[in-house]
């Protein structure tokens, strides 16, 4: 039955790797413990572990030989031996107990998926001719019960990151370097074992309404998407007239979901469906043709479409539609920006002056353009792009000190306690970024060919980041930064740069 | 409480019969004379051991003895370092010990950071005044460093150029209860610090703000203050009158306003700074726009104004006759260096306000007879009239002053026409202390003799190139005025041995100034160091008969010498080496000395480790080893070369001195 599901989802891609699933054990049920792990993690990592392959292109060839090895079998359990190591690091600073708990309920819920497929492909198989009726609600079904599994499934992993993070910024150890660590484990063994789900999943995000909502909105805005970051602020002063317009209110998941669009061969998610539509060039000719490649929604438009504005889910909201002054909000994009920053915390840390927080990524970014231009420092660690503006602070607060810079302060009594924390703040950065880094290109890499997996102390070491992956380190960033909109992009380059900042996505993800 | 103790060697001492609190009332009586405390303690022990508990004011020589000055005297609350050219970070945590600081001056000490000055801020909290002007390499962080003085009253921070809005931010927010801070010159600082200062230190009474780029922004809060009295604006060029004009009220609690230099700013601007009732006592509006009937009139409201100077300014006839008219009563009016100052004027202003104490009329080069009989006329409890070059003011006006001011404590005759007979008659005002007769050539020992008769009082006395004074007249004065503190007698080249032998009869001499005078030698020189023991300036320059002979007596008793011109004098190596055994030698001025050699200028600047100012012919710049410099300015002295060639003309240094002294 396995079987026949690989064969029938890898046939419909002409992906280079379609044989490999046959090689898939039909007994790889054993492992569906530690696949749920790998499911949730991949979900996670995967956008940006393919980032990463293809930004580092030497590295490519070595990375994807796990995944040809002709014996899969032999594939598995090395992966389960290279990942024991890192499990006992990891368990060190998890509570095993909650770990097992919520992956005896995830492993749950994906039997409880697996049953399902497996109903409807007994189903398709029995029923040879049938009516497309029949097979549209089959998928709706599904759509249906995978929607509520994934978004069950986002919040359990949600809920078991901060924890998590706690422990381990409690305890020193950086949690970025799990990550990377995981994701670098997960991926070798991902498309053979993730087929089952993923194809389907990305099915579903095609035909789901609410979800191609999104993504149509989506594609509208998306030339544009930079401008728009205060439009949920700029829309105050439309008047429409109550009825004039539909209302759609997304909820809090649907809008905190980092991606919409789904690759249906990897499984890669995207937030435009433009860059999935040049992500699935590389997966066959068939992607590049013009057709392939126009904006898959252009005729829809045609019929003549209702004005659509949008209310933030959130209770009591001036954006919620109860509200009695509701002023609704006009895109998707504004819902979102607007949920994040009035309603989710502020969980992107400037890592240059560490004290300006953000719930919006861009906003986080267009803060740092000009962050280090804030020289003016205020004792409680304001900073201040206008020197007027600190002075205006100073005398309307009681107690607060202007800050001598750094450079000339060299030690001064003033504020220089603010200022060790921060360094030792950075250091921690910086300690994070090494080892993070070794873990995840040493994993990357897959056969630990500088044994640095096999000896934990090396390879947490900040000294293996400085000596062996400086130099890929530099070319890292830049493809991710191009796909920045994945949010998830930044679990890789995040942890250069952004030590904070996943820890705090995941707990977005929670909510 | 008796102190019953036993000498040594007589078994029984008379002074322990004395109790501590008569000894600490003598103590408080000898505060004339610094050195009578010197001679006080090695009395006995007992004197020694209450007069260390007594001295609550220190002014240390020389830093290197910082340690046992500050562990005998351990109840000093004000330290003086302003002869200490070197203050390191050590030395300020070594007087850091002395927890009951309460007022230091670092105003000429250099080498230290914001490093030592947290350390003594820190330790010493009861701190209440730091003197830090010129200390131009301080930085944000010492004024951080100050902030942590919570109790500091009073602030000086002269030419602390790279101290910026920070800093003084810092200060404001850490230093809530200052009363005096002086920013002149501090070019880092702006609008942003000073408005901040305004907001959070309530307590300021005295506001420096001299040449401090701010501009008008800051004035709101400025006059918000509820006490401020003292507020100086001197050249502060960004102020002027359309912003000013948007102030809404003046300071109501100001007494001293100082708007000179700015140059952008007339009578509109400053009226409304002022309010009409207000406590404004003094206007200084010297250098500013021109005074006119409309200037006097516009501060006609101010009904408490005392003393006006208006230095510099164009002065109008109408303006000086609309101050005439003002119904207050001017106890001080400074027209120094005005231009248009006319007998008209004047004698309008001087006939209406006359309980006028103080008159200054510097270079108010049109007056005449007139003026001066109407000044004499109506002001007659003048106190001080500074009148130099008023150049057509004729001989017979001074007898006036004679005949009309009894009161003058203060005259300044520089450059006059007056005589013999003017002297004489002067010679009335029985309280003059201070009299300056430079380049008045018409006087002579006559009448000079008429004033050392009557001015007993008399402690200053100039008689710069005043050809006429030869040796009678120097021998009345010194006779006549045993409080005599100051004398010039450059280029009175009539001058011989027997004045100086005279002058040394006057005990409270500290500063003697005898340039060129060819007849005066060593002998002379000597009876002023024996006798003169409080002098602390000398300059013999061209003093040619003045040689190494007169050095080492100078050596040897003139222990308080501080300044010393040896410019063409016949001084060499040995004279110069001698006086290395005046500890307390700083200023040192070397020129032209033919009989010195590199080597005997080195081992003298060695020797003498006080210096912190020596001026030198360029020619030694490249004799002497560059080490040497290194080492004596890491010790806190400074060099000042001099090119001149060896003669100079004398027409050309007379009018320089009288151009310095109009300009």
């Amino acid at each position: 039955m396995d079987e026949r599901l690989c064969a029938d989802t890898w046939t419909e891609s002409s992906s280079p790797a379609n044989e490999l699933p046959k090689k898939v054990p039909p007994d790889h049920q054993p492992f569906t413990n530690f696949n749920l792990q790998q499911y949730q993690q991949k979900w996670e990592e995967d956008p940006s572990i393919q980032d990463y392959a293809m930004s580092i292109e030497p590295q490519f060839p070595e990375f994807n030989l796990p995944c040809e090895t002709p014996s899969s079998v032999a594939c598995n359990p090395s992966n389960q031996t290279k990942n024991e190591p890192l499990d006992a690091s990891r368990i060190q600073d998890w509570d095993p107990r909650a770990m097992l708990n919520n992956l005896s309920f995830l492993e749950q819920k994906i039997h409880q998926l697996q049953d399902l497929v497996h109903l409807i492909v007994g189903r398709r198989t029995q029923v040879a001719a049938r009516s497309d009726e029949l097979v549209a609600q089959q998928q709706q079904l599904i759509t249906a019960d995978l929607t509520s599994i994934i978004v069950q499934l986002i919040s359990t992993a949600g809920s078991l990151l901060p924890s998590l993070t706690q422990t381990l910024s409690s305890n020193g150890t950086p949690f970025i370097s799990q990550l990377g660590q995981l994701s670098g484990v997960v991926f070798p063994s991902g498309p053979n074992l993730n087929g089952s789900v993923f194809p389907q999943n990305s099915k579903v995000s095609d035909q789901s309404n609410h979800v191609d909502l999104t993504g149509n909105c989506k594609t509208e805005q998306n030339c544009i998407e930079d401008e728009l970051k205060d439009e949920d602020d700029a829309d105050e002063g439309e008047h429409l007239s109550p009825g004039s317009y539909e209302i759609l209110q997304l909820e809090k998941e649907e809008i905190l979901a980092p991606h919409t669009h789904f690759c249906i061969i990897c499984g890669k998610g995207f937030k435009r469906d433009a860059n999935l539509r040049m992500h699935m060039r590389g997966h066959g000719d068939e992607y590049k043709t013009p057709a392939a490649l126009a904006k898959p929604n252009k005729e829809t438009n045609s019929e003549p479409m209702l004005i659509k504005r949008y209310s933030c889910p959130f209770a009591g909201c001036k954006r919620n539609k109860d509200h009695k002054k509701f002023q609704p909000l006009k895109t998707i994009l504004c819902v979102k920006n607007h949920y994040k920053r009035t309603h989710c915390d502020k969980s992107y840390t400037c890592s240059r002056c560490n004290t300006k927080k953000f719930s919006v990524i861009a906003d986080l970014k267009t803060h740092e353009k000009h962050c280090g231009r804030d020289k003016w420092l205020c004792s409680c660690g304001t900073t201040f792009s206008r020197k007027d503006k600190l002075f205006g602070h100073i005398a309307l607060f009681q107690g607060h000190t202007p800050a001598i810079p750094l450079e000339e302060a060299k030690g001064s009594a003033a504020g220089s306690s603010d200022r060790g924390e921060n360094s030792e703040e950075t250091n921690k950065v910086e300690l994070n970024l090494g080892t993070n880094f070794s873990c995840g290109s040493g994993d990357q890499n897959g056969n630990d060919a500088k044994g640095g997996v096999d000896d934990p102390p090396s390879f947490f070491s900040p000294l293996t980041f400085d000596t062996c992956n400086l130099g890929g380190f530099h070319e890292f960033p830049r493809p991710l930064f191009d796909d920045s909109e994945t949010s998830f992009s930044f679990l890789m380059s995040g942890s250069c740069s952004y030590p904070r900042k996943t820890r705090e996505e995941s707990c977005s993800d929670k909510t | 409480m008796k102190q019953q103790k036993y000498s040594n060697e007589s078994g029984f001492n008379h002074f322990d019969l004395l109790s501590e609190e008569i000894i600490l009332s003598i103590l408080d009586c000898l505060n004339e004379n610094p050195f009578d405390k010197k001679m006080f303690s090695p009395v006995c022990k007992s004197f020694y051991a209450i007069e260390s508990r007594h001295r609550k004011s220190l002014k240390p020589l020389r830093s290197e003895h910082l340690t046992n000055i500050l562990s005998r005297y351990p109840n000093v609350t004000h330290l003086d370092l302003s002869l200490c050219p070197r203050i390191t970070d050590a030395s300020l945590s070594l007087i850091s010990r002395s927890k009951m600081l309460r007022s230091i001056d670092l105003s000429r000490s250099k080498f230290f950071t914001h490093v030592g000055l947290s350390n003594l801020v820190t330790n010493c909290s009861s701190l209440v005044e730091i003197d830090l002007s010129n200390a131009t390499e301080l930085r944000d962080s010492a004024a951080a460093a100050i902030a942590e003085a919570k109790n500091l009253e009073k602030l000086w921070l002269g030419r602390c150029k790279s101290i910026t809005d920070i800093g003084i931010g810092c200060i404001a927010v850490g230093c809530r209860k200052l009363r005096l801070i002086s920013l002149k010159w501090c070019l880092g600082v702006g609008d942003l610090g000073v408005g901040l200062l305004a907001v959070k230190c309530k307590e300021i009474r005295s506001l420096d703000l001299s040449y401090v780029p701010i501009t008008t922004k800051c004035l709101p809060s400025i006059l918000n203050l509820e006490h401020l009295e003292d507020l100086v604006l001197e050249g502060c060029l960004c102020i002027d009158d359309d912003s000013l004009a948007v102030l809404k009220q003046g300071c109501k609690s100001l007494e001293t306003l100082d708007m000179s230099n700015c140059l952008n700013v007339s009578h509109v601007g400053l009226s409304s700074l002022t309010t009409d009732n207000g406590h404004l006592r003094q206007l200084i509006f010297a250098y500013g726009s021109p005074i006119t009937l409309a200037f006097a009139e516009s501060l006609q409201k101010l009904s408490t104004l005392q003393s006006i100077k208006l230095d510099g300014c164009l002065v109008t006839c109408p303006g000086l006759k609309a101050i005439g008219n003002w119904c207050i009563s001017l106890r001080e009016i400074s027209l120094s260096k005005c231009l248009g100052v006319t007998d008209d004027g004047l004698s309008s202003l001087v006939t209406k306000h006359k309980d006028l104490r103080k008159l200054d009329i510097t270079c108010c080069r049109k007056i005449t007879h007139v003026s001066i009989a109407h000044i004499t006329n109506s002001c007659t409890c003048l106190m001080s009239l500074r009148m130099e070059s008023c150049s057509l003011v004729p001989k017979e006006a001074f007898v006036l002053i004679g005949q009309r001011c009894h009161f003058l404590e203060e005259l300044d005759l520089t450059d006059n026409e007056i005589d013999d007979e003017g002297l004489k008659s002067i010679s009335r005002c029985s309280k003059l202390s201070s009299l300056k007769l430079g380049i008045c050539l018409n006087i002579t020992d006559e009448g000079l003799t008429h004033i050392g008769m009557c001015c007993s009082k008399l402690a200053e006395l100039d008689l710069y190139r005043s050809a006429g004074i030869a040796d009678p007249s120097i021998l009345s004065i010194a006779h006549g005025c045993p409080d005599l503190e100051m004398i010039n007698i450059a280029y009175c080249k009539d001058i011989t041995d027997s004045s100086f032998i005279s002058l040394s009869k006057c005990s409270k001499l500290n500063t003697l100034e005898s340039r060129g005078c060819p007849l005066v030698t060593s002998l002379g020189l000597a009876a002023i160091a024996v006798g003169c023991k409080q002098l602390n300036k000398l300059d013999i320059k061209k003093c040619y008969n003045i040689n190494d002979t007169g050095m080492i007596p100078l050596a040897h008793f003139s222990q308080n010498l501080r300044q010393i011109n040896l410019s063409f004098t016949s001084v060499t190596d040995v004279g110069l080496l001698s006086l290395a055994s005046i500890s307390c030698l700083q200023n040192m001025t070397v020129l032209h000395l033919k009989g010195l050699t590199a080597q005997g200028l080195v081992a003298a600047l060695l020797a003498c480790g006080g210096l912190t100012k020596v001026k030198l012919q360029a020619s030694f710049k490249s004799l002497l080893p560059q080490p040497l410099f290194e080492h004596l300015e890491a010790r806190g002295c400074a060099f000042q070369w001099s090119e001149k060639i060896f003669q100079v003309r004398y027409v050309w240094k007379c009018g320089k001195k009288k151009k310095g002294k109009e300009s």
